[in-house]
């Protein structure tokens, strides 16, 4: 098998993964309706890949306070996948899901831990699809999270695929409720479990 | 008027005072600014990963503490600064996570650029004067080769200078 290489990837290959991650990012979507119990609409999400220079300006800017939950990847595939939230929107998440108003700038124990939980069921539910899908098995190790400027967060990842190419892939999802959402998944596979995706979709490399 | 020159991520330039250069946070990656405190001239690099050897694709050099730092050197060189004169301040290398995708070449990236970092300028004979590493929180940095201040800033932590 040739190596794959973002930087010479194929449309074909491009719109493969752009699919899964639209359905994995629309599983993702109605894990967080059940949750809130209230609906949650999704927008087409944008699939870019980013040199490495441009991935804090597709965010915002690379000072930009975000959430980060980041968690491995284990079963038939391996790697690790993160999903990042804009803070305000992550803000609007806990307070919907815990009921109250948010108190202070910073987040409390209890905040952190409910934000900690909705990254993880978002996620869960974006590598089910993806597991399902694929008819691999994939299973998410524990979660960590981190609140933090979205470069430094974003510089995870990137060192990841930084090992492998020049740029790295973001799928970027809007999820609308009362307030648009801003939510950002990154799915971080090793070389050869990239292959092991495209080849399970019958995609030859 | 004095500007700010911004460095992305995997980039690398030069900088002449009145002018200062900044990189925006900085998580694992880590962020080496040189000066010549004679003319003034630096400059500053952000590297994403320790060693250019290790990895087949290597041809983006800022990429690398190795390949970035033997070119930061270069073009500052090139501008006009002492190669002997010259004196770095590093910052950066955090873990943002306590897991690195069960891999734990991966978790210990940040600690890796650090070390990689002191050994590259270690073998150019370029002394550290001051460093701001490690721990679990992102860093934005800003160099001013007029004084060699090193301003960091992070969330939720008074700024400081090194």
């Amino acid at each position: 098998m040739s190596e794959l290489n973002f930087d010479e990837m194929s449309q074909e290959y491009f719109d493969v993964l752009r699919e899964l991650g639209n359905i994995g990012a629309g599983n993702a979507t109605t894990a967080l309706a059940q949750m809130l119990q209230c609906k949650v609409d999704m927008s087409v999400p944008k699939v870019g890949l980013l040199e490495f220079k441009e991935v804090g300006e597709a965010m915002g800017g690379e000072e930009q306070i975000m959430a980060g939950i980041y968690l491995g990847v284990e079963g038939d595939i391996t790697g690790s996948i993160m999903f990042l939230l804009e803070k305000d929107s992550a803000r609007f998440l806990v307070s919907k899901l815990m009921g109250m108003q948010p108190e202070g700038e910073e987040f409390s124990e209890m905040e952190l831990s409910a934000l900690k939980e909705v990254g993880n069921i978002i996620t869960g539910a974006y590598l089910n699809s993806l597991s399902t899908i694929t008819n691999l098995k994939i299973f998410p190790t524990i979660p960590d999270m981190t609140v933090d400027m979205a470069g430094a967060i974003m510089s995870v990842p990137a060192i990841q695929f930084g090992a492998v190419g020049d740029r790295m892939l973001l799928i970027q999802t809007q999820f609308f409720d009362e307030v648009a959402i801003d939510g950002y998944f990154i799915l971080i596979p090793d070389l050869e479990s990239y292959s092991k995706i495209l080849s399970a979709l019958g995609m030859a490399l | 008027m004095a500007q700010v020159i911004k460095v992305g991520m995997a980039d690398l330039n030069v900088c002449v005072s009145p002018d200062g250069i900044t990189t925006l946070g900085l998580g694992s990656c880590v962020g080496i600014a040189i000066r010549d405190p004679m003319t003034k001239i630096g400059g500053l690099a952000h590297i994403m990963l320790p060693d250019s050897t290790t990895i087949r694709n290597n041809s983006n050099i800022p990429k690398f503490a190795d390949t970035g730092i033997e070119e930061l050197v270069k073009r500052v060189v090139a501008r006009g600064a002492n190669r002997s004169r010259l004196v770095a301040k590093i910052a950066g290398g955090a873990q943002m996570f306590s897991f690195g995708g069960g891999n734990s070449e991966t978790i210990r990236v940040g600690e890796r650029n650090v070390e990689a970092t002191k050994k590259k300028l270690a073998q150019l004979k370029i002394p550290v004067l001051a460093e701001d590493t490690g721990k679990n929180y992102g860093r934005t940095v800003i160099f001013y080769p007029e004084t060699g201040d090193f301003v960091i800033r992070a969330v939720g932590k008074p700024e400081k200078t090194i």
